[in-house]
């Protein structure tokens, strides 16, 4: 895992990839063209894409329109002002009608990092997993988002697609098998799993590593699709002993919640949530917020340890 | 057609809103009668539509952004033969088509689910952008409550439609002056929606939106106007047609009982 890359310029080059194969596909922006990485698309594509100014609650309904009359809509923002701000004309005007929206929200969670609170968004996840219908997608690395973005892409229906600022390590490799609503287990443990998603995941990777060395032996899962969540995987995972949830978003309503809701009905298991307290964010270096907020590899090893 | 008989389609359609309204025992009334004829001259004039083919490639499409004045929407698509009237009675019943507030999967002829109050304007914005790329010449109109005027996301909208130079979209201000809490000048002024308008980039239009002559006048100058969206802005009376709801914000969404049913469609001339 030498190379690192944000999953946010993963998705401007895959843009600008299906732009070329597909006709339909529109872009839209909310004037962070060159932040959510949707620029280059709008440089070769600009008949097709449409910036709609700083107007997120515009920008999804009018994504809303394009979609109802048979076009694909790519429309970014940060994720605090797509499931933030815009809730309720997402769920309204794009939910309702199950219009073919991808909101491909960038910039979630403490990673943000130097803007502060404002913009360090812990309940997207938690907002959209609510609307009917909505797929929820956090990838962990370059590879899956790309390869996510294009599935979501060929998939019918409204999906919240949550990507990253800041570089992440590189897992998977082209080729390698992620299918959308499928958790991949990175990693088999006999002790305990770690349930991952987004940049945790390589976070739980570095945690199974260092419970190693105590002779803990703990799985890791991938869940880059929250909805509709894998619960065949998590029951096998709570088969094997207790879980551990690992997310950059609030402990309240995101992937901690997702898996209890499931083995809660299948297969009760001891359960620890890694992720944002119950609290607001700061302003800082992103390694420096993962540590103070208790998001980083040495926090899963406590959780772990916590539940066996 | 002449005048008299839109007038006399335009009765039918209040009747039916007072049918609607009475039988699901709730609903808005009001705003649904202010916007009657409006909705007559779209349906049975102004747009190119077929009832036959409610998905007809080329079609103009309307969408109700005051989702509450659904009874109108739902007596003009009937009338016009999208689904049987005797289905009207229906309205806000469980498991019925025609939900308290319009939702496209369910109505023929209904383009955007609604009810939330700026949203569809906004959609339309999209709509219309989807129309000048695909050089489709289906036109998108629009129906805004003036209240919903205080909504921030139709300035959003409006701003976008100018920015965008869609001229294939016609926005009309059903101006009844009347929101659930009274007169829009004490609840939250909105006036001058005009200036509003056309400060935003639009083409301007000012008519009695109760007199035909005026409402056909103002959507060919929508059509012959390029380059920008238009506004159409009616002045309306809030429950036209029935003496008693006439100008009363208490008439906005309130169902008649059954004596007052039977009175406002004496008054227009039908049958309950």
């Amino acid at each position: 895992m030498a190379d690192k890359q944000a999953t946010r310029q993963a998705y401007g080059k895959t843009l600008v990839e299906i732009g070329r194969e597909n006709p339909d596909l529109v872009v839209m922006d909310a004037d962070l063209s060159k932040s959510t990485m949707t620029a280059g698309f709008a440089e070769e594509f600009p008949d097709r894409f449409f910036n709609m100014g700083i107007a997120e609650q515009d920008l999804y309904a009018a994504a809303c329109g394009l979609a109802l009359s048979g076009k694909v809509v790519c429309a970014s923002t940060f994720a605090m002002f797509a499931a933030g701000r815009a809730f309720e004309i997402i769920r309204n005007s794009i939910g309702y009608t199950h219009a073919n929206v991808k909101i491909c929200a960038t910039h979630a969670g403490i990673t943000v990092g130097e803007d502060g609170a404002s913009h360090q968004t812990f309940e997207d996840i938690a907002l959209m997993r609510t609307i009917p219908a909505m797929t929820v997608i956090n990838p962990c690395d370059g590879v899956s988002a790309e390869n996510l973005i294009r599935q979501a892409i060929n998939y019918e229906g409204p999906c919240y697609i949550r990507l990253g600022r800041a570089a992440v390590p590189m897992f998977y490799h082209p080729g390698d098998y992620i299918k959308l609503g499928k958790g991949n287990w990175l990693r088999r443990g006999k002790n305990a799993t770690i349930v991952a998603t987004g940049i945790m995941v390589s976070e739980a990777v570095k945690a199974a590593e260092m419970l190693a060395e105590e002779s803990i032996d703990a799985g890791v899962i991938d869940i880059h699709t929250i909805k509709p969540i894998d619960e065949d995987i998590l029951v096998e995972a709570a088969s094997t002993g207790p879980v551990v949830t690992a997310e950059e978003h609030s402990v309240i309503g995101g992937l901690g919640s997702a898996v209890a809701e499931v083995l809660s009905r299948r297969y009760p298991a001891r359960m620890e949530m890694v992720g944002q307290l119950d609290t607001f964010g700061e302003s800082g270096k992103p390694e420096e917020l993962k540590e103070k907020y208790k998001m980083t590899a040495a926090d899963i090893v406590k959780a772990v340890r916590k539940v066996l | 057609m002449e005048h008299k008989n839109y007038e006399k389609i335009a009765a039918k359609i209040r009747v039916d809103i007072i049918n609607e309204v009475h039988s699901a025992g709730s609903g808005h009334p009001g705003g649904s009668l202010s916007a009657a004829d409006i909705v007559t001259a779209l349906y049975f004039r102004e747009m190119n539509i077929d009832p036959k083919n409610p998905h007809m490639k080329g079609r103009d499409k309307f969408v109700l952004s005051k989702g509450h004045a659904a009874p109108v929407q739902y007596a003009a698509l009937a009338e016009r033969g999208f689904f049987p009237v005797d289905e009207l009675l229906t309205l806000r019943k469980l498991g019925s088509r025609l939900q308290g507030h319009p939702n496209r999967d369910k109505v023929p002829g209904v383009e955007m689910s609604t009810g939330s109050l700026g949203q569809g304007f906004a959609v339309c914005v999209g709509m219309a952008l989807a129309n000048k790329m695909d050089n489709d010449p289906g036109r998108i109109y629009t129906l805004l409550g003036d209240g919903e005027l205080q909504e921030g996301l139709i300035w959003e909208a409006a701003m976008a439609s100018a920015h965008y130079k869609l001229d294939n979209l016609c926005v009309i201000v059903d101006w009844n002056g009347l929101q659930i809490d009274g007169r829009n000048d004490d609840v939250m002024t909105v006036r001058p929606i005009d200036d509003k308008f056309r400060a935003f980039g639009f083409n301007v239009i000012n008519i009695d939106g109760h007199d035909f002559d005026q409402i056909f006048d103002a959507f060919d100058k929508a059509r012959e106007c390029k380059g920008r969206p238009t506004a159409i802005i009616a002045k309306t009376h809030k429950g036209h047609g029935v003496s008693f709801m006439e100008d009363q914000a208490g008439w906005h969404g309130k169902a008649p009982n059954d004596e007052q049913a039977e009175k406002a469609v004496e008054e227009l001339g039908g049958i309950l």
